[in-house]
Order: structure tokens, then C-alpha cells, then sequence
């Protein structure tokens, strides 16, 4: 079961690490003077906008998203109203905290873990997690934050270069932190299969 | 011998002092000075130079200039005049500069560009050390060899108008004089007007030689609004008629047959793009000097001005008033102003001053003779001597004047090398003092490392060795192998040593001292070594285990800045570093106040400790939503102060809210908002105080406001005619009165609960109110704009400690490391940088007639190390009210965790600059850093003999 969820995993990260490196590529046809320095927003929203849609489309497909169990139509518009509201608010959080490149990873939480504060307290504390996934949202989450953080070592740093402009450097980090945290992820978690126990709740 | 950990990190730190002063004494070279403390007199001079045995003249070329006006306006920068806009502000002296019979150049100025020294190198022709800007602030009179004395003892009469700092700098030189105070900085056209004012009526007159004029006003302009305000143009306009004015009566009593006149106009030092100075940008070194007089030949259109050195005004001016050169000057003539005599007047010129300079360089280099400049000066006084014999003999072919100009080559191209090994001479270390002081150092801090874990127990005692140590074989093998040292050192170097020039005992006791710390430290290793790895390891993997998240971000921020000080850049923005750390601190708070708030209860047992605490009056949901806003909270304000005061170098010219609050039309803001700001101070403070203290502290606190609006600073509501300025003097006392009795207040509660009850609620009210007196001190020595952080600082003390730290349970080292951490951040926060320019002298003069000296530089010392200062006096009331609670150690091990905190990097400071001791950026960026290194270890050291003082009264009665 274990080496079946890894394998899923590594596939799925796969295609998301694609996904950042077409949406770094494809606006090239597009897009006039596209660069990533130059029209930098751009850039941040096409990846993040790319990664989103994977995203969502590859938890749906797996179907990872916690169990619901009515299915009447109220419900299901209160909690798209409450997942956009939860997505808003954890962007601008973000924001605050760190650059709004980590949304593509808040995105990433959303499908997870949904619309419920609790779950993502419980996530976001140290020994919380419940399955392979949630190991692997901390993972990534906490390495493109640190990610972010390391990126804005070099703005003080009188070298001149373009990209030592406050959200460059913070977005490339945290998008630099993003990838080796997808890469990282299964590795660790194929590393630790044994320690891990994760308890139901 | 044991002892409590707060005294043994007190004595750590005063070695360390002493340690720094040393290295200190070593890496400021003392500057290039001749050995003879005499002036050079007019007999001195050595005679012209000729071959064969005739008798020679020796007599000194007669002046050129009959008068000469000095026009110095302070931070002139050289694009005020030969930039776009000197063309629009300056057009008199911009066609004097295009067509005009005058010398234009740029003349650069050596960092330190602040006016004292630079006063000082266009007097004497010598740098100053930049040691020399710490005693800026005191000037007493100059007693090297300078123009001004050459000028007197040659019966010149000298008129100074401007800058007082001239007045105290030549006492009794001047025939007459009008001084103006720069202190200040708001006012920028009463200064201009007192100087301008006597113009009129000294230009008419004959009996000057000599007259000086020294305008601030620019200077101050650029301190309040920068280069690019929009007060700069009429300022420039009103400089240019004052050149129009000078030049014109200059050209008018121009009589024929006498000599012409000279008129220089020249900067002191230029601005940077935020209008300071002090640092070596280009915009602050490089200033304009024109010289206008009929003597030059008339210019035809605009030429790109030549670089000179600033200090080559000295020995120009000098030669050209037939005065000897002073002893010291470094410059070199600047030779277009000599083009247009004759070819044996310009060698004798040379000749003049490439002997100088040799004399200066025999004095100060014990390897003058392998100098390439010496060499060449001798050989250019050889080829001298047989150009005059021939000239002498009436030879005037055209193989004379090419042999002539052949030798005035030789003669440049001499003073070129000359000049420039004795500008290398300054940059010369006495490396022994240096190293001497780094052992030292290194040893204290490693000393301090060793006993860590003994520092940290719950006893909080180290046990140093210092008996066993003395008695030891080692100490006094040791002993003898430094004194070999030294002796072989001081007999084979060839540079001065500081400390080959101390006698025999001093040495001695510090040899013997540096040898017992060094015993100490074997013992202490041998000691840790000696009960095997085995529990070593154990410990370590405990103790590694429990590492939390915060720890791990204290620890990595810590090392991670140690590092970054051996980058420029980083020094040159280091408040970004401190920014960066106290955001994260934030955020890691934040998530511990999360886990400790809404974490599911289950698993292992050590989640009891995170239980609510029972028995709180705030009900524990309103204490979650405070605990969770606190650091929001916080780093909000962060935000806020951040864009208060812009500093470090590369945005400091961006705008900020505080030059928007000073600027003249936002005087209501400013005056609410500081009015806010004290109210704030007032109910965040008085909360733990006596009635008594309250009332005091209130009063001292409307003292404050008045205080600012008797100087202007601020508005008095119902005020609205514009009173005079005045110097607060009366306000000021006042506040100062209030400050000594809340102190007095304070510290009569910390003595009654020490000798006679052992009271810790007295003991903790005594303590807060001498942290009260330390606020009130700080509102009256902050700026009105900068009163923001001081609130937002106690609004934040406030916030985490009733929130945070005692809900938390943060052991003494972490929230040290959390105070140590605010504190740095606050000091830039407050506008400080690692620049020598932004300490703010007007806080030495608040409540003082005149300059004196010792209660100047402590107010300036203190106002400028504010946010650290107050972080410690909160950590010291903090702690010692944790210690009567929980931890009976904590005030101990507070006090440790601080010296450790300034020691590490302190010391890897010095290491740093020892090794980078060659870099291009050493004088502007890395030693400015470690003088405020020294200075903050210095006050760092009383604030831990404060501690140790606390400890103290605790420690006493639970002895006895």
C-alpha cells in the first residue's frame, strides 16, 4: 500500500515540476519580451496559475480530498464559497509571512486537507500528520518557505544583478524550494517507510 | 575559585575591553607627523640649488598674491558648480568657471568627510586620522604647524567670518572675528546672514591680507531635506552673489602695478544623495575648488575640471603668499597656479616643496632611502643644480630651457611619489598591538565558551581555576617565553609599537595576565576532556533532542549574522540582517503560540506542560486571540518604524516618514504625533510605579513637549505667534531633574529591599522605576520624530511580556537572545547605521549652555545606543522578576547569555578586519563598524556590571 502511495507520488510531482517548467517556457510564444526578470509578474503568474490547475486536477483524479459525505447542492456551494475564503485568506497570509509565490503550495493544502481550520492546525504543527500526503504537503511547504527565506539573503549584496530586487529573489527562492521539495518528498518519505506510523483519527 | 556566572561574565567583558582597546590603539595608525614639534620658520628653508661653490640665494620667491579670500561653503558639492545645476544656480561663478581668468578643479577629500578634519587638512596639509572624528566633537586648538600661524608670524592680518569651529580651532589668530554655532541644523539662513552681514564693510576696507568665510547654511540644508531639495537652488543663487559681490570689489580695487588678488572658493566636503556626510562615496569626497584671479589666463569655453587631493590647497596657498609649507602637509602644488612665472621661480617652487616633503618623509619611514620619491628628488635637485649654473651663466639657448623643463618633470614626478608613500604611511598597522589585543580577545570569548555548561546549570556558578593556574609550572614558562617575545619584537621591528613605547611594569602585568587567562583556559579544557567522550556525547544527544524550532532559528540567526559581517555590503546594510532576524523571530513565535493554543491533546506525556495555566483573571479565550495578535502585532510595527528612518547606503536616499515629518509644513503632524507618542510612553510605563514615580513621570513627560517646542521642534496648541528659538535650556533641567529623582526613587527602593527586608515586590518596583527614569531620559534625548519607536518599543515589551514570555516559558538564554536580537533591531530602527555620520550629536547639547565636554558624549553615547540600553533594562526587570518566581539563576544566566551574545561577534569582528585589513572598503565600511563594535561592547559591559549588581542583592540574603 505504502510503496503503491510513493509511487503515486513521485508521478505526481513529476507532472507538477513539469508543469513550473512549461509555464516558465510556454508564455515565451505568447507573451512579447518575455523574461522572467523583465515582466517577473508574469512569469509568477503563470507558474503559480499552472501549478494551481495540476494541482487540482491531480488530487481530483486521485482522489485525496477528505471523504464528504452529504451531497446536497447547499452544501456543496458553502463549501466552495468557504474554499475560496480559506484560499484568499491563506494567500494573503502567505503574502504577509513570506511572497505570493507560496500559493500554488497553499493551493496544494487546500486539496489535501479542505476547508477545515483544524486539520491544517494539526498539519502545520510538528507531528501531525495523518498520511503519506500530509508528510508530503509539510515537506514541500516547509521547503519552499525556507526557500523564500533564503531568497532574500542576497538582496542587500551590491552586486548589481537584476534579479536582487525584493520579489525576485524571494519568488525564486521560494519556487527553487517548491521543486526540491517535490523532489525531496518521496525520497524521504521511501527513506523513513519504516518509521513512519501515522495514526487514523 | 568559584563564582556566580553574572560576575564571571562581567570580568570576561572588562578583559575583553581592554582587549579591544588594545587592537584599537593598533589599527588606527597615528598620523604622518614630522618628529620636530616646532614650525617651520622662513630660515629653515634650504637654499636654491647650484652646482659649483658660488654662494646662493636661499631667499624664498616673493608672493604672488597680494590678498586672498577664502570662501568655504561647508558641503559644496563639485556638481553644484560644474553640474547642470550650477549652470542654472550658480551662473556668476559658472561663466567665471567657463570664460573667466580662473583654475577650476576637483578636489577630493579624504574620509573622514566631516568638517572638522577636513578644516583641519586644509590648514595643516596633513590627513587627520580617522580617530580623529571621535574627538570631532571636541576641538581644541591646533597646535601643529598650519597656514594660519605661518600667516601670523609673516604679519598677515587674518579676518575670519563662519563656522566657530575655526575659532576654537586658531585662538588669537585672527584680527577679527564673528563665530557662529552649527548646532543648529533647523536654522540655515540666520548662520548665512552672520557671516554675509560684515561683507560689506571688510571688503572696503585695506587692513586685511587674509579673510575667510566659512558659510553652513548648505550643510544644514542637507542635513534636513538632501542635495535635492528644493531650499538648495536659493541657497546656491545666494552663494553666487556673495562670489559676485567678493569678485567685484576683488577686481575693482585691483590697482596696477601691486599684485592681483586671489579669490578661492572650495568645499569642505561634498553630501551624499541623503544629504549626510562622512562616508568616502563620491558625491562626499568629491568637492570644487575654483580659483579666480587676473593672474590665471582667460579661459575660452568650458574644460573638464582636473582632479587634485584637497590637502594640495595647503602648499599652493602657502608658496603663493611666500610662506614656508607646514611640517606635515602631504599635498603637492598644484602647478597650473605656477605656470605663469618664470621657469626659475617654478623650479624653485618644486624645489620648496619636494624638500618638504622629503624632510617629512625622513621623519616618518625608517626605509626613506629605498623610496622611489626620494631617489628621484635627489636627482632632481642635482640636475637643478647645473640648470642654475648654467642659467647663471647667462646661457639662454633653447638647450636650457628644455634641460629646465626636463628637471620641473623630474620634480613632478618626485613629489607624485613622495606624496603618495606617505598617504601609504597612514595606512600602516602597529600589527603587534593588533595581535596582542586579538589573543587576548580570543582567549576571553573562548574562556567564556568553555564554561558554558557550567554558567548555564541551575546553579548558575563557574568554577576558574585561577589559583591552580597561577601556581603551575606553565604560567611561568609562558611568562618567560612572551617577555622573550616582546624583547625580540621590540628590538627588531622597525615601526613604532604601542607597546615597546609602555614601560616595563604595565607590560609585565599584562603579559602575566594573558598567560594566567591562557592557564585558565588549558585546565578548563583538560577538565572538560578528562571524564571521557562517553558522557560528553550522551549529554550533547539529550540535549540535541530537545532543540525546538526557535532554538534552532536563535542559534542559526546568531552565526548566520557572525557570518555576514565579512561581507561590506552586509555591514553597509546590516539593519536588513536585524529586520530579517526579528521578522522570523516573529514568525516562529507565532507558530509556537499556535502549537501551544490549538494542538491536539494526545501522545506522549510532555504535552502537560503545555496546559493553560490555571487561575488567570483574563479568560483563557480572550488570552489566546491576545497571545495569537501579540507578534502580528509586532511585526506590524516592525513595518512602521522600518520606513521611519531609511538608513545603510543603498536606500538611504529613498523618502521616508521622517524627513516627510520634518519637513516645515507637516509641523502639526509632527507635533501630534509626538504628543501621541508620549501619552503612549506615559500609560505603558506608569503602570507598575508609585504614585510618587507616576506623578514625576508625568511631569518629566510634559517637560519633554515643552522642551520641543521651546527649540522648535514641535507646536504648543494654544501658541500661535511664532516665538523665538531658544535653547530649551530651562525645559531641559527640568525633564533632567524629574529623570535623577525617579532614579533616586528607584534606587532607594532597590537598597531598602537589600538591607533591610528582602522584599522581591519592592526590589521589582525599585527596578522598574529606574527603567522608568531610563524611558524619561530617552523621550527628552530622542528627536520628536524618532518618539514612534520609542513607544512602539515599550508597546511591544508590554505585549510579549504579558502574552508571550510568561505564558510561554521561555528559559533566561532564549529570551535574552530575544532581547539582545530586539534591541540591535531597534537601534536602526531609531535611524542609527554602521556609518559614523548618523550619530546624532544634537543630543549632547540638549539642556547644555555650551559644550561640555563628559555629560556631551554620554548623552550622545547614550541616545545613540537607546534601543539596546532600554532592551537590557527590560531584560534585567524581566528576569529578576522570573528569578523570585521560577528560576533562582535566571538573572545569572541572562547576564552570561549577553556577554556571550556581544563577544562572539566582537571578537570574530576583529579577526575579520585583521584579516581583511587591505580590503578597498577598509576605511569607509569595516573600521566605522568596529569603533561602534567597541562602543557597544563598552556599553554592553555596564549593562552586565548592572546585572551582576542585581544579582548581587539577590544572591545576599539567601547566603546569609
Amino acid at each position: 500500500m505504502r510503496e503503491h502511495e510513493i509511487k503515486g507520488m513521485v508521478s505526481a510531482h513529476t507532472i507538477i515540476a513539469s508543469s513550473i517548467f512549461i509555464a516558465t517556457v510556454m508564455p515565451l510564444f505568447f507573451v512579447e519580451h518575455f523574461s522572467v526578470y523583465g515582466t517577473h509578474l508574469t512569469w509568477l503568474y503563470s507558474v503559480s496559475g499552472s501549478v494551481a490547475v495540476v494541482n487540482i486536477i491531480i488530487f481530483w483524479l486521485l482522489g485525496i480530498s477528505p471523504p464528504t459525505k452529504k451531497h446536497t447542492l447547499g452544501y456543496k456551494v458553502s463549501r466552495a464559497v468557504r474554499s475560496c475564503l480559506y484560499f484568499v485568506l491563506s494567500c494573503l497570509f502567505f503574502h504577509l509571512v513570506v511572497v505570493l509565490t507560496v500559493h500554488p503550495c497553499s493551493i496544494r493544502c487546500l486539496c489535501v486537507l479542505g476547508p477545515n481550520v483544524q486539520t491544517w492546525i494539526r498539519v502545520f504543527s510538528r507531528d501531525g500528520a495523518m498520511s503519506v500526503w500530509d508528510t508530503s504537503l509539510q515537506i514541500t511547504t516547509a521547503s519552499s518557505v525556507i526557500g523564500a527565506w533564503l531568497g532574500a539573503f542576497p538582496i542587500p549584496l551590491d552586486w548589481d544583478r537584476p534579479w536582487q530586487v525584493w520579489p525576485i529573489s524571494c519568488s525564486l527562492g521560494a519556487t527553487f524550494g517548491f521543486l526540491t521539495g517535490l523532489i525531496i518528498a518521496p525520497a524521504w518519505i521511501h527513506w523513513h517507510r519504516k518509521q513512519l506510523t501515522y495514526k487514523s483519527k | 575559585m568559584k563564582i556566580r556566572s553574572s560576575v564571571f561574565a562581567s570580568l570576561c567583558l572588562v578583559f575583553e575591553i581592554f582587549g579591544i582597546a588594545l587592537f584599537l590603539r593598533g589599527f588606527f595608525p597615528a598620523p604622518v607627523k614630522s618628529s620636530f614639534s616646532s614650525k617651520t620658520k622662513i630660515s629653515d628653508l634650504p637654499s636654491e640649488p647650484l652646482t659649483g661653490n658660488n654662494p646662493n640665494s636661499s631667499k624664498v620667491p616673493g608672493p604672488l598674491f597680494r590678498r586672498v579670500v577664502i570662501v568655504l561653503i561647508d558641503a559644496l558639492r563639485e556638481d553644484f558648480i560644474y553640474g547642470p545645476r550650477g549652470r542654472q544656480y550658480m551662473p556668476y561663478t559658472r561663466h567665471l568657471v567657463e570664460r573667466g581668468s580662473t583654475l577650476s578643479f576637483v578636489a577630493k577629500a579624504q574620509p573622514p568627510t566631516v568638517t572638522m578634519p577636513r578644516i583641519k587638512a586644509l590648514t595643516t596639509g596633513s590627513i587627520p586620522g580617522f580617530i580623529d572624528v571621535v574627538v570631532n566633537l571636541n576641538s581644541p586648538a591646533l597646535l601643529e604647524d598650519n597656514l594660519l600661524w605661518q600667516a601670523k608670524a609673516a604679519g598677515k592680518k587674518i579676518i575670519f567670518y563662519g563656522d566657530d569651529t575655526w575659532v576654537r580651532l586658531f585662538p588669537k589668530h585672527f584680527m577679527e572675528y564673528d563665530g557662529t554655532t552649527s548646532f543648529f541644523v533647523s536654522d540655515y539662513t540666520e548662520v548665512d546672514n552672520n557671516v554675509t552681514r560684515h561683507l560689506d564693510s571688510t571688503l572696503k576696507r585695506d587692513d586685511w591680507d587674509i579673510l575667510i568665510l566659512h558659510y553652513l547654511g548648505l550643510d544644514h540644508i542637507g542635513h534636513l531635506s538632501g542635495p535635492h531639495s528644493s531650499l538648495i537652488g536659493p541657497k546656491l543663487l545666494e552663494m553666487d552673489d556673495v562670489l559676485k559681490k567678493i569678485h567685484s570689489s576683488l577686481i575693482s580695487r585691483e590697482t596696477e602695478g601691486s599684485l592681483p588678488n586671489l579669490l578661492v572658493l572650495c568645499g569642505d566636503h561634498g553630501m551624499s544623495e541623503t544629504g549626510s556626510h562622512g562616508g568616502s562615496s563620491d558625491p562626499e569626497t568629491n568637492t570644487p575648488l575654483v580659483l579666480i584671479s587676473p593672474a590665471f589666463k582667460r579661459k575660452v569655453g568650458m574644460e573638464k575640471p582636473g582632479t587634485v587631493e584637497q590637502v594640495d590647497l595647503l602648499p599652493t596657498l602657502a608658496l603663493s603668499l611666500g610662506l614656508p609649507i607646514s611640517q606635515n602637509s602631504v599635498g603637492r602644488l598644484i602647478y597650473p597656479v605656477f605656470e605663469e612665472t618664470s621657469l626659475r621661480d617654478q623650479l624653485r617652487f618644486l624645489h620648496l616643496n619636494s624638500y618638504q616633503l622629503s624632510c617629512l618623509l625622513k621623519d616618518s619611514m625608517p626605509t626613506f632611502q629605498k623610496e622611489e620619491g626620494y631617489e628621484q628628488f635627489h636627482m632632481a635637485e642635482k640636475s637643478h643644480g647645473s640648470w642654475m649654473k648654467l642659467y647663471l651663466e647667462g646661457n639662454a639657448s633653447e638647450v636650457l630651457s628644455n634641460m629646465g623643463r626636463k628637471v620641473l618633470r623630474q620634480y613632478l614626478d618626485a613629489l607624485k611619489a613622495m606624496s603618495s608613500a606617505l598617504s601609504r604611511q597612514l595606512g600602516k598597522y602597529d600589527m603587534y598591538s593588533m595581535m596582542a589585543g586579538m589573543i587576548l580577545v580570543l582567549q576571553v570569548l573562548l574562556l567564556l565558551l568553555l564554561a558554558m555548561p557550567e554558567a548555564l546549570s541551575g546553579a548558575g556558578e563557574v568554577d576558574v581555576p585561577v589559583a591552580s593556574a597561577l601556581l603551575s609550572l606553565p604560567f611561568y614558562l609562558l611568562c618567560l617565553l612572551s617577555c622573550s617575545i616582546h624583547v625580540l619584537l621590540c628590538t627588531s621591528s622597525e615601526n613604532t609599537c604601542y607597546l615597546c613605547d609602555l614601560s616595563w611594569g604595565l607590560v609585565i602585568a599584562a603579559i602575566a595576565c594573558s598567560s594566567a587567562l591562557f592557564c585558565v583556559l588549558l585546565t578548563l579544557a583538560a577538565k572538560k576532556l578528562a571524564p571521557g567522550t562517553k558522557l560528553n556525547t550522551k549529554t550533547q544527544g539529550a540535549s540535541e533532542s530537545e532543540f525546538s524550532e526557535l532554538d534552532v532559528l536563535l542559534l542559526m540567526g546568531t552565526v548566520g549574522y557572525v557570518i555576514s559581517l565579512a561581507s561590506s555590503s552586509f555591514i553597509e546594510e546590516e539593519h536588513q540582517t536585524w529586520y530579517f532576524l526579528i521578522n522570523t523571530l516573529c514568525l516562529a513565535i507565532f507558530q509556537d503560540v499556535c502549537r501551544k493554543y490549538f494542538r491536539e491533546k494526545r501522545g506522549p506525556g510532555d504535552d502537560r506542560a503545555y496546559l493553560p495555566p490555571k487561575g488567570t483573571e483574563l479568560g483563557v479565550g480572550s488570552q489566546k486571540w491576545l497571545a495569537l495578535a501579540t507578534p502580528l502585532l509586532t511585526l506590524a510595527c516592525c513595518r512602521l518604524l522600518r520606513s521611519l528612518n531609511q538608513t545603510g547606503i543603498q536606500w538611504a536616499h529613498l523618502p521616508d516618514l521622517s524627513h516627510w515629518l520634518n519637513s516645515w509644513e507637516h509641523k502639526p503632524e509632527l507635533s501630534l504625533l509626538a504628543a501621541a507618542s508620549l501619552v503612549l510612553i506615559f500609560f505603558l510605563v506608569q503602570r507598575r510605579c508609585s504614585l510618587v514615580s507616576k506623578i514625576a513621570l508625568a511631569l518629566g513627560l510634559l517637560g519633554v513637549y515643552s522642551y520641543r517646542a521651546a527649540v522648535g521642534n514641535v507646536l504648543f496648541p494654544w501658541q500661535h505667534s511664532s516665538r523665538d528659538i531658544s535653547k530649551g535650556t530651562v525645559e531641559a533641567r527640568f525633564v533632567y531633574i524629574f529623570v535623577l529623582g525617579i532614579l533616586f526613587t528607584g534606587a532607594k527602593d532597590l537598597l531598602r529591599s537589600q538591607v533591610t527586608t528582602s522584599d522581591s515586590q519592592l526590589k521589582s518596583r525599585g527596578l522598574w522605576e529606574a527603567y522608568c527614569g531610563v524611558v524619561l531620559l530617552c523621550s527628552l534625548l530622542f528627536r520628536p520624530h524618532n518618539l514612534p519607536v520609542l513607544a512602539c518599543s515599550l508597546l511591544i515589551q508590554t505585549a510579549m511580556d504579558q502574552f508571550i514570555w510568561r505564558e510561554l516559558q521561555y528559559d533566561a538564554a532564549q529570551i535574552t537572545i530575544m532581547h539582545y536580537w530586539f534591541g540591535q533591531a531597534f537601534f536602526y530602527f531609531q535611524g542609527n547605521s554602521n556609518n559614523i555620520a548618523t550619530v546624532d550629536i544634537s543630543a549632547g547639547f540638549v539642556g547644555l549652555e555650551s559644550y561640555v565636554e563628559i555629560p556631551a558624549v554620554f548623552l550622545t553615547a547614550f541616545s545613540t545606543y537607546t534601543g539596546p540600553l532600554l532592551w537590557a533594562c527590560h531584560l534585567v526587570c524581566y528576569l529578576s522578576a522570573a528569578q523570585d518566581s521560577r528560576h533562582a539563576a535566571s538573572v545569572g544566566h541572562g547576564c552570561y547569555c549577553f556577554a556571550l551574545l556581544r563577544s562572539i561577534p566582537a571578537v570574530a569582528y576583529i579577526i575579520l578586519i585583521t584579516a581583511l585589513r587591505y580590503h578597498l572598503f577598509i576605511w569607509s565600511v569595516f573600521s566605522p563598524k568596529l569603533l561602534y563594535e567597541a562602543m557597544h561592547t563598552l556599553v554592553t559591559t555596564a549593562v552586565c556590571i548592572f546585572f551582576t549588581a542585581m544579582d548581587q542583592s539577590h544572591a545576599g540574603p539567601s547566603y546569609s
